[in-house]
């Protein structure tokens, strides 16, 4: 469910929602009571649901492989056999481990700056300034939102192969450089937040558009930008169905690893989730630090790229 | 500047008795840089979109008219031929039932678990944040490993659910021979990452629901039960709607977890839980190599998809606008907000 797009209505009033939604906590003031052991009870288990696989993960990593196939828990603690697994992913030569994560963050990371950057930009220009037929293509950035794009993979995969660009990691990151989502966020966010006072005062000081987009619209554009980013970090991130077509597993990606574990490895279980685990932990140290911000980003309608 | 203000026509009438006067160099390239500025900065946008979005949807459509192999490139010109093939090949047919199987027991009980989850999320709880991203963990678990994890959760020998079933008594379920458990066993793969993730979209709908209409009810003497059916349920219509539409257009391209499920990545010996997308990689990439062919499979579901968003665009409406009570407030709020 890799790409889905958003509809008009969530988008930009979650920030509306959530302002209204303090003002009416505050009037409910002591009104409201705490919750229920019942309701901690429920929600602790939720949360065991949520983090057991990963447990699990960890578990049948530091388990002998032959243990795996006839005991279900072989043991209730993970051990330090673990590293050994963890040594041998990342010392593997048909893995080529160092070059996946190297490659995973190269595309996040030049792929959310770029989506940021195209999308704050035609933000900006939708929601504050005025030209010839800005409605109507503001409409169709909001049309193509609900066009499955990812369809077109063949056309986009003859291109890729003419441009002699299989296995490299232009394939991957050129096709995802914009969003339609990514433009219609930023000019949501912007047109409620960034007055036309301080654009005009910029003006006036003599600043050209350019400048004024910079030290202006940008710095104003922050915070919808960083949250924009993120999710189309770990968007990038999990994506898998592209890469696994036009990369192979000599430049591979995190995902793709995982793949090339199953197909390599899949007698020794006990490698495969120690490798499933390696792969995963990169964005689970990062959640710890954004977690609270893809929280927010989600609850304000940042959803879904 | 004037320009930036909402007035279409401010530029001319604004100043005329300028007009008259001779232009500087530096002038005139304000002005340009006025009118050219809005154009030069969507551009990117849109000159990327063209060539990555709209042409290669366009091409599909070429593609699939032509006899056109993986390895050996563009045939002859074959008209509809492609179409009838992929229609007469059972695996295409098999590859939707499929893919609508797997999507209706995703979907439905990802969202009624996530307003179940929302509703205790929207209790007064103490640290809410730990809990909110508690329930956010499985999102950031890439598909492709969640589906490792859970095709060994879900083994038919030795798999834990199945010894879990056996301590209850249970005989054990071929999660990976019975074709409606395997859709059962991916759809809860899909089910783990997106349910913590929409329940905060609920969450956030619920939020906004006027606390006052609670109050109401408790003096009405409505429970808290009552209260989740008849306020809270009504309040986040429009939610509900919009998250069924999104799973939908996902639902229906359901790929990393089925191509992760067992080792081969195929759909299994029967094609049991082979998706369409699947099936679209399937003929280009995997045994069939024909592009042409994968194309024609592209262009059907892709009608399909437009043609279930349409359906869903028309219900959405039939239900906003019955839904009358809800304009005053969503107003009250935007305004409120401005």
């Amino acid at each position: 469910m890799s790409s889905v797009a958003v509809t008009a209505q969530t988008a930009g009033e979650g920030a509306a929602r959530a302002a209204a939604r303090r003002r009416d906590r505050k009037a409910a003031g002591s009104a409201t009571r705490r919750a229920s052991w019942i309701v901690y009870a429920l929600l602790g288990i939720v949360l065991l649901i949520s983090i057991f696989p990963l447990y699990y993960t960890l578990l049948l990593g530091s388990s002998d492989p032959v243990e795996i196939s006839r005991n279900a828990v072989p043991q209730w603690y993970p051990d330090l056999s673990l590293f050994t697994q963890f040594r041998t992913v990342i010392e593997s030569t048909q893995i080529n481990f160092w070059k996946a994560l190297t490659n995973s963050v190269i595309i996040a990371v030049v792929v959310s700056a770029a989506v940021v950057l195209f999308s704050t930009l035609a933000g900006y220009s939708f929601a504050k300034l005025r030209f010839r037929g800005r409605g109507p293509l503001l409409v169709f950035v909001i049309a193509t939102m609900a066009v499955p794009t990812q369809l077109g993979v063949i056309p986009m995969y003859i291109l890729m192969s003419d441009l002699h660009w299989i296995g490299k990691l232009q394939a991957v990151i050129v096709p995802v450089l914009v969003s339609a989502f990514g433009v219609f966020w930023m000019t949501q966010y912007l047109s409620e937040s960034l007055p036309y006072e301080l654009i005009e005062a910029a003006r006036v000081d003599g600043a050209s558009m350019i400048r004024t987009f910079w030290s202006i619209a940008l710095p104003a554009a922050r915070p919808a930008a960083a949250m924009l980013g993120l999710f189309t970090f770990v968007q990038q991130w999990t994506n898998f169905f592209w890469p696994s077509i036009v990369l192979s597993s000599e430049n591979p990606t995190l995902p793709l690893v995982v793949k090339s574990l199953q197909s390599n490895y899949f007698v020794d279980y006990s490698l495969v989730m120690g490798g499933v685990f390696l792969v995963t932990l990169p964005l689970l140290v990062i959640f710890a630090f954004v977690g609270k911000q893809l929280v927010a980003g989600i609850m304000q309608g940042a959803v879904k790229g | 500047m004037a320009v930036l203000t909402p007035q279409r026509s401010a530029p001319g009438s604004g100043a005329p008795q300028r007009e008259s006067r001779r232009l500087g160099f530096s002038q005139r390239l304000g002005r340009w840089d006025v009118k050219l500025s809005p154009y030069l900065y969507i551009s990117p946008f849109f000159i990327l979109f063209a060539v990555t979005g709209l042409f290669p949807l366009a091409y599909t459509a070429y593609v699939s008219v032509h006899e056109w192999s993986l390895l050996g490139g563009q045939g002859d010109f074959v008209g509809l031929q492609n179409f009838v093939d992929v229609l007469n090949q059972p695996t295409f047919w098999k590859s939707l039932v499929n893919t609508l199987s797997i999507f209706v027991l995703s979907s439905v009980p990802q969202v009624i678990i996530a307003i179940t989850i929302a509703a205790l999320l929207d209790q007064n709880l103490r640290s809410a944040t730990f809990w909110r991203m508690g329930v956010l963990i499985p999102y950031v678990v890439a598909p492709v490993a969640v589906s490792m994890i859970f095709g060994r959760l879900f083994a038919d020998q030795y798999g834990l659910i199945n010894s879990l079933l056996g301590l209850v008594g249970l005989d054990p379920i071929a999660w990976h021979g019975d074709r409606f458990a395997s859709h059962v066993a991916i759809a809860s793969i899909v089910n783990y990452r997106w349910i913590g993730y929409n329940a905060l979209i609920f969450l956030a709908a619920m939020q906004a629901v006027p606390r006052d209409l609670y109050e109401a009810a408790v003096i009405d003497g409505a429970g808290r039960v009552r209260q989740f059916f008849s306020i809270t349920v009504p309040q986040i219509r429009a939610t509900i709607i919009f998250v069924v539409i999104t799973s939908t257009i996902g639902g229906l391209q359901i790929f990393d977890e089925v191509r992760m499920y067992d080792a081969t990545g195929l759909g299994g010996p029967d094609k049991n839980w082979m998706t369409t997308v699947l099936f679209l990689y399937d003929v280009a990439w995997g045994n069939q190599h024909s592009l042409g062919r994968a194309s024609a499979v592209a262009w059907m579901l892709f009608l399909l998809i437009i043609l279930i968003g349409f359906v869903n665009f028309l219900v959405t409406r039939q239900i906003s606008t019955s839904g009358t009570d809800k304009k005053p407030k969503r107003k009250r709020i935007t305004r409120g907000n401005a």
